[in-house]
């Protein structure tokens, strides 16, 4: 069977898809991508289905080693990835052969990368799913992070190969100041005007104590009415941005909690939740109020461009 | 009256009320029931909590609009709907010693016997209002005020999965190994999460929990029988 070696896992490598849906009742997280948009141009480009495992690599790219000829593509955040030593360009079909090693020199933007392999990453599914839950240790490869000497098996090619390389406009920018688009949360009414006026006009800092469960943000505090800033846990979404006692908003993210139990303020919208998987501690965002309409038709857009893309395969 | 709500462009709110009770909680349990079953397009989970439900959707496929008209017109009637019968889950839990660190604490916190409180804990059946926090992690409603006692100062760091608590009104299980600053009573070996086995979760949001004392000999038999998959777990409707 052909697999993939992990000679060195890099920061923090892991595997994810598209996510672990119908157990949120029971509050198992959805985790998968945090990046879902380069997840599935990794994917378009390997041939696989747009939800396949991919590894997921964070700052620090991995060493990866190859058993059998195959194909590979990496997108997001570019940490110069190499094959022998030598360079290879991002968002492109990569043939490798047996033997081959496929390497990152360093990060020159973003903060996650996907790499997608033909067949995709065959370990077992838990749930419905092959994503990594680090806090539960379930799914991906025994729950963990990779390891030295990890072998990943590739799942079974499908006969049509995968488009050659991803269209230039298609790829987002990605800085280190980024505008981040929300639309009006649950809570909204629960803040003093002068919070909502901080909230949307002043630059937060992404803290270092943000992971794949949650961004936490630094900056001019988002005041609450009175003390409300507790509300009856409920149900929290994608890029629910909450508002703590503190003042301090917390974005949250792929391995969120099912339900919290704090305002919730804004919305990240869909289209920029996987710009924002692409910043890291010490980058600054401001938020940008847009209609829920807006919003929506964004998600439409690039579902239609993402649908083209495939179909060229 | 149901109020609906959008959190973000993927999640739709659906509010019964601003409290937490058994009717409002279980007019979301209603309107899960009725929602699951109608199939709706578009929509990818549910996110049931004390009074609200979530409704995750991919907007590529529905967007709020036509999502919130499908919503409304399985909404009638609702609050007068019957809610299947509830089921009670009998939880062994062994109290006290290495099981229940805590247990003396809460005793003297209350001026009780570490026998009433006990007692007192396992008196009375408790209804998962919901799940969340963790996996497997239930919120229970309607502990005895008598036992209340705030969580440790000093959170511990490694909790195992099956440990009993308190912490102020609330009590419940850890589903998993995790940290925390709940008050320790007692252990129960049953598991709540096992990602491997159907059904995956011990319980679902409407049963109810009924801890009976067992021993630390009863607790180990039962551990090993958990272990071989030979327990039978004890679940009665509720009269």
């Amino acid at each position: 069977m052909p697999s993939v070696v992990i000679q060195s896992p890099g920061l923090l490598t892991t595997i994810q898809d598209s996510g672990r849906y119908g157990y949120q009742r029971f509050g198992m997280p959805v985790c998968g991508a945090m990046d879902l948009l380069s997840l599935e141009l990794a994917n378009i480009l390997a041939g696989n289905s747009p939800h396949a495992a991919c590894l997921e690599a964070t700052i620090m790219g991995p060493e990866i080693s190859f058993t059998d000829d195959t194909c590979v593509a990496v997108t997001g955040a570019d940490m110069s990835p190499c094959i022998n030593g030598k360079n290879v360009p991002m968002n492109t079909l990569l043939n490798v052969k047996a033997g081959d090693r496929l390497g990152f020199r360093g990060l020159i933007s973003g903060c996650r990368s996907y790499i997608a392999f033909s067949g995709g990453i065959d370990v077992p599914m838990v749930m419905g799913s092959r994503s990594t839950y680090l806090r539960a240790q379930i799914g991906g490869l025994e729950g963990r992070a990779l390891k030295p000497g990890d072998v990943l098996p590739l799942g079974k090619t499908t006969e049509k190969p995968g488009i050659k390389k991803i269209p230039d406009d298609i790829i987002p920018r990605y800085l280190s100041e980024q505008t981040i688009r929300i639309t009006t949360g649950p809570e909204a009414h629960r803040f003093e005007m002068e919070g909502i006026r901080n909230f949307l006009t002043s630059e937060y800092t992404i803290t270092d104590r943000s992971d794949r469960m949650g961004y936490r943000l630094s900056g001019k505090p988002v005041i609450h009415h009175e003390d409300r800033a507790d509300i009856i846990s409920a149900g929290i979404a994608p890029g629910t941005v909450q508002v703590p006692g503190d003042g301090q908003p917390v974005i949250l993210m792929a391995d969120r909690q099912t339900s919290g139990g704090y305002a919730r303020i804004a919305n990240v919208i869909s289209i920029d939740l996987t710009l924002l998987a692409q910043m890291k501690p010490g980058d600054s965002l401001r938020f940008r109020q847009i209609s829920l309409d807006q919003a929506q038709e964004l998600v439409k857009e690039r579902h239609m461009i993402l649908a083209c893309l495939a179909k060229k395969r | 009256m149901l109020k609906h709500i959008p959190s973000g462009d993927s999640a739709f709110i659906i509010k019964a009320g601003d409290e937490i009770s058994e009717e409002i909680n279980g007019t979301i349990r209603k309107l899960l029931i009725r929602l699951e079953n109608e199939k709706i397009e578009g929509v990818i989970d549910f996110i049931p909590s004390f009074n609200e439900l979530m409704i995750c959707y991919d907007p590529s496929v529905a967007g709020y609009r036509i999502l919130l008209e499908r919503l409304k017109s399985c909404e009638t009637e609702i609050e007068t709907a019957e809610l299947p019968e509830a089921w009670v889950v009998n939880v062994p839990v062994h109290y006290g010693g290495d099981y229940g660190p805590d247990l003396q604490f809460v005793a003297n916190h209350n001026s009780l016997s570490p026998e009433d409180v006990i007692r007192i804990h396992h008196s009375k059946d408790y209804l998962v209002y919901m799940l969340g926090f963790t996996p497997g992690f239930c919120y229970l409603g309607g502990m005895d005020q008598r036992i209340a006692t705030p969580r440790r100062q000093t959170p511990r760091t490694k909790i195992p999965a099956g440990a009993v608590g308190i912490a102020d009104i609330q009590t419940g299980i850890y589903p998993i190994d995790s940290p925390g600053g709940w008050q320790l009573i007692g252990k129960t070996p049953l598991r709540l999460f096992s990602p491997d086995q159907k059904p995956e979760f011990l319980f679902r949001a409407g049963d109810y929990i009924q801890f009976f004392p067992v021993t630390e000999e009863e607790y180990i038999y039962i551990d090993k029988m958990v272990n071989e998959g030979t327990y039978h777990i004890n679940r009665t409707k509720r009269q």
